[in-house]
């Protein structure tokens, strides 16, 4: 498909769904929907003429017909492989983007917390999350407004004041069936109220070995003085297509810390963007990834300091061989307003092959004048020196360049402090290293 | 033990490289302490970085020995399991691999290349804490990442510490004593001197005297410009600490100072 008739025929589709509905079309929900679909008619899919897809070419994806996958039945056994061992989790499971109660499970949680799919809310309370969606991740690209046009399942997280839910929260999704491409637009939103802490792990796998495509949309409110934590774990197949938007806002004394590792997927392309939207906030983004073959990865970032007196801590870190290919693009805004912003920012990149390649690019915007930004972007090939240290100490070549990598890597999950997570997170990048 | 003939080793650069080591001799044996001195740019890091196996140097001819074996043959990790240890100069940062993880890989990887038995964890513990005893460094220095904020005293000795870990049967010290103050001189100094004995041998090299009082050699060698121009005892030391290199590099013109 062209990239025209691939906007016709998401456009043909949303009249298709419209038109089966009943009753619902005319809700308040299904307005916004109508909205974003007007918008990605105008938007289209973005093209390597827009600055912010300068390095990514989408075009690949538009050759495809995807189709929505069914909701096919798993096992236990085959479900329970891609569970944290260890970890008490709350799961939320979608099986080709189809919420799956069978393999779900939600612990008893204090009263008032609401862990459920977002098509149940729509069903049933759709007042909860009216007013929120579409809110906070406003439309800037074609995904984005496509993934608004279908918004119909998910996750809804609320977490009123003075609560915390119980042991992770693991929404996994499991997408891939035998002889087809399959599109899946999860839409995420969590809200949580003041004093509450949250702690969600999301994670993408593939059940085939066909391409899919993922095209996914957070939106996450953090109350005043609440905790929220994510955990961003994509492990697709090489083939697949992964888009994804996270835009997080935090209230007064509130902190955000969000981890995205890419360890899998063919073209991958993660936009995580944060709003310190009042006083004395932290917002904290990790990210990893680890390339091989012919895949490409694309993280852009948006830290947006709009008010005084908060923090911001970025780190980034990419391992890159054979043809592959990462892009890194990290704003820094920093408003008028937003007196004493200390915001800290570092991406560091090691290419073990020569035909490996990234594009970086920090960007800082300061508008207020007692602030205190640093940026550094390291790109390189291993440490020579570090080799030989290591080796001069007995340590066989490919012994040592293998302690020196997954040293790399492995630093940006320092600041985990759940042992089983942070284990589990260091085993999966000693099994992609190798 | 360790045997240098006739070394001559370039450096190689973008602009064709230079002739750094010119035909260097020597002869190591065991249960000696043999002590290289020289002026800057003679040569002296070279020739320990060439024993070690660092890459970046052509070795154009000559040949250099360890018991037999050739070395020159050997990449440094099979070096290092027969027993070269280089204590380095500017000791390295890897961040993000522990000082104890760093030590029990090495000494492991030297062990089964010995056909010894690798140590588990709490044999390990409890020799790397018999060692750390002998060479005073502190607990939180092994947990931390290797080297990564170590002052510079507390760098030279963790490469004594390791030395210590290590045992192995010929160390060189490249410029240990550079920039360590009076005490940090001492302990470390004593590290080399609780090593040695008459089953390995010691190469200390260094631009000054001072750590020679220390570390006392059994011979003193002076390297100019990429030749051992004149060796002798310990007391050779002294004169150069005394006389400074001039009387050496220029005999005709330099004049006594006594």
């Amino acid at each position: 498909m062209n990239n025209i008739r691939t906007k016709e025929h998401y456009i043909a589709e949303f009249i298709a769904v419209e038109e089966s509905m009943n009753g619902e079309a005319s809700s308040a929900f299904h307005q916004i929907r109508k909205n974003a679909i007007t918008q990605f008619g105008k938007l289209d899919f973005p093209t390597l003429k827009n600055e912010d897809w300068k390095y990514t070419n989408v075009k690949a994806l538009l050759e495809y017909d995807f189709t929505h996958g069914s909701s096919i039945k798993l096992s236990k056994k085959e479900v329970e492989q891609y569970l944290i061992k260890g970890l008490a989790e709350n799961m939320i499971v979608f099986v080709n983007g189809i919420y799956s109660p069978e393999h779900s499970y939600i612990q008893k949680q204090d009263k008032g917390i609401i862990i459920e799919s977002l098509n149940d809310v729509l069903k049933n309370n759709p007042e909860r999350v009216l007013g929120h969606i579409g809110k906070y991740a406003g439309i800037e690209n074609g995904f984005t407004a496509l993934n608004t046009a279908f918004a119909k399942e998910g996750t809804v997280i609320i977490i009123p004041d003075n609560a915390e839910v119980k042991s992770h929260i693991h929404i996994l999704n499991i997408t891939g069936e035998a002889g087809k491409n399959i599109i899946t637009q999860p839409r995420n939103l969590i809200l949580t109220g003041k004093n509450s802490i949250v702690k969600i792990i999301e994670s993408y796998h593939s059940l085939s070995s066909e391409e899919n495509l993922v095209n996914a949309v957070s939106e996450i409110v953090v109350g005043e003085n609440s905790f929220v934590e994510i955990y961003r774990l994509q492990q697709e197949n090489s083939g697949s297509f992964h888009i994804n938007r996270t835009q997080a806002v935090q209230g007064r004394n509130s902190t955000f810390t969000h981890y995205s590792v890419t360890l899998g997927g063919g073209l991958v392309r993660n936009d995580t963007n944060i709003l310190l939207n009042d006083e004395n906030c932290t917002g904290n983004l990790y990210g990893l990834y680890l390339t091989e073959g012919s895949q490409h990865v694309d993280n852009h970032t948006l830290i947006d300091h709009a008010k005084p007196n908060c923090q911001s801590n970025e780190m980034y870190k990419g391992v890159l061989n054979e043809s592959s290919r990462g892009v890194f693009n990290g704003k820094v805004f920093v408003r008028e307003d937003a007196q004493k912003t200390n915001a800290y920012q570092s991406n560091k990149a090691i290419l073990l092959s020569s035909n490996a390649t990234i594009d970086t690019k920090p960007q800082l915007e300061i508008y207020a004048d007692d602030v205190k930004c640093s940026h550094g972007a390291a790109i390189g090939q291993l440490d020579d020196e570090a080799v030989f240290y290591l080796r001069s100490r007995g340590i066989g070549a490919e012994h040592a360049k293998r302690v020196l990598i997954r040293a790399f890597a492995n630093d940006i999950f320092e600041t985990i402090e759940n042992e089983i997570l942070h284990e589990h997170l260091n085993n999966l990048v000693f099994e992609k290293l190798g | 033990m360790l045997t240098v003939k006739d070394l001559f080793v370039r450096v190689e650069s973008a602009d064709g490289g230079k002739e750094i080591l010119k035909g260097i001799n020597l002869e190591v044996n065991l249960g000696e302490v043999h002590a290289i001195m020289g002026p800057n740019g003679s040569g002296k890091s070279t020739l320990a970085n060439v024993i070690a196996g660092k890459d970046g140097y052509e070795i154009t001819s000559g040949e250099v020995t360890l018991d037999g074996m050739d070395l020159l043959d050997m990449n440094p990790e099979e070096r290092a399991r027969e027993g070269v240890f280089l204590a380095f100069q500017y000791p390295v940062e890897i961040p993000g691999v522990s000082n104890a993880t760093f030590l029990k890989t090495a000494l492991n990887e030297i062990r089964k290349h010995k056909g010894m038995e690798e140590l588990d964890a709490m044999k390990f513990l409890k020799f790397m804490k018999e060692k750390m005893k002998m060479v005073g460094i502190e607990d939180k220095l092994i947990n931390r990442p290797v080297n990564q904020g170590f002052s510079g005293g507390e760098k030279k000795r963790n490469e004594i510490f390791q030395l210590q870990m290590l045992q192995p049967r010929l160390a060189v010290l490249d410029e240990t004593d550079s920039g360590l103050d009076i005490d940090a001189l001492k302990i470390v100094s004593n590290g080399v001197n609780l090593f040695r004995n008459e089953n390995n041998a010691v190469i200390v090299v260094t631009h000054y005297q001072r750590l020679l009082n220390y570390i006392v050699p059994d011979f003193v060698h002076v390297l100019v410009d990429g030749r051992i121009v004149k060796s002798g005892g310990k007391e050779l030391a002294f004169e150069l600490e005394e006389k400074g290199y001039d009387w050496i590099i220029n005999p005709e013109t330099a004049t006594e100072t006594v």
